[in-house]
């Protein structure tokens, strides 16, 4: 199954978020999470991002969703990082982080590929709340 | 004129020095209009390549450059982390093996860095970015050369013009990063990563004005 992770400025918000994706999927996928620096202050951290991915990957490929800013060079320079037997298999979804990841857990969960999932999750960028 | 590792080695130095002495006063322009961290954060990322760089002293210039931005891309922590990573990694990878660096090679460098960061940052000159200080130096840089006037000369000339750069960012509103949510309201604040990125060239052009050549 494709796995997901998490990445935020934020512990709480990353933490807060895997809760809720890791409730809603029943442990049926793996997620991961990344947020804030290594010593404990806002802001991201490729190293970290870079493991979770590798934990992630079960074979089917990993989705990750991103806050803002440094999130997305951070997650992208990840990318970089993992190049190699990881080519072509992690994607980063333009998408909102709690819409987009709720979407994508549920989506990976029932068995959809990689690019299935990562639809779903960008979709959630038109989800209508009220 | 040749750039050696040690004078490479000694800029840098200087840097970290010059970082750590404007942590407040880029974390106060950071405070305007971002999220007031960018003095902070560079200085933490740069202190990390102080303690580091023992470990890679001994290297070729290249690998050196790859190395600083390995680091500060693993503990800054911001936006600037991957983007002064990128640059440095990129300024890395252009000088490859190399023990001494001529004025093609500062070209070279500089123009793989700051092509790395646009990509990465997916920003232009006028977004109010750190390319606003960086893209007029490189410019320069090329122009003077291309004039004839010596390295020393160009490099001056280059960090005259990326200190217009950076004044130029206090008439623009933001395009990029927490500013840009501001918008219109950024205008009349000097952004803090092309004043960081003043500060690094101003740093290289000071040292090499000082070199007896």
């Amino acid at each position: 199954m494709v796995g997901i992770v998490i990445v935020s400025h934020s512990k709480k918000v990353a933490d807060g978020l895997y809760e809720l994706a890791d409730q809603m999927t029943g442990g049926k996928i793996r997620i991961g999470k990344s947020g804030g620096t290594k010593d404990g202050r806002l802001g991201t951290n490729v190293d970290e991002i870079v493991e979770e991915i590798k934990k992630c990957e079960s074979g089917d490929g990993v989705l990750v969703l991103v806050d803002l800013g440094s999130s997305v060079m951070s997650a992208q320079m990840a990318l970089e990082f993992l190049d190699g037997e990881y080519a072509g298999k992690v994607e980063i979804a333009d998408a909102p982080l709690v819409e987009g990841t709720i979407a994508a857990s549920v989506e990976a969960s029932i068995g959809s590929d990689i690019l299935k999932v990562k639809a779903v999750a960008e979709a959630a960028k038109n989800l209508v709340k009220i | 004129m040749m750039l050696t590792k040690s004078d490479v080695t000694n800029i840098l130095d200087v840097i970290i020095k010059i970082i750590e002495d404007n942590r407040q006063y880029l974390t106060d322009l950071d405070a305007a209009i971002g999220d007031a961290d960018h003095g902070i954060n560079l200085d933490r990322g740069f202190k990390a390549v102080r303690d580091k760089m023992t470990q890679f002293l001994d290297k070729d210039i290249g690998t050196i450059l790859k190395n600083v931005g390995m680091v500060l891309v693993s503990t800054v922590g911001g936006a600037s982390g991957p983007l002064y990573g990128t640059f440095f990694m990129r300024m890395g990878n252009a000088v490859s093996g190399k023990s001494v660096l001529d004025e093609n090679d500062i070209v070279a460098m500089f123009e793989a860095g700051l092509s790395g960061i646009k990509e990465r940052g997916k920003a232009q000159f006028g977004d109010k970015t750190m390319i606003d200080a960086m893209e007029p130096a490189l410019n320069e840089l090329k122009k003077a050369l291309s004039e004839g006037r010596n390295l020393k000369e160009a490099i001056g000339a280059a960090a005259n013009a990326a200190y217009n750069g950076v004044l130029m960012t206090k008439d623009i509103a933001a395009k990029k990063g927490r500013a840009s949510y501001l918008g219109e309201r950024s205008i009349g604040h000097q952004d803090p990563g092309a004043t960081s990125a003043y500060l690094m060239i101003k740093t290289v052009a000071d040292y090499v004005d000082k070199l007896q050549q």
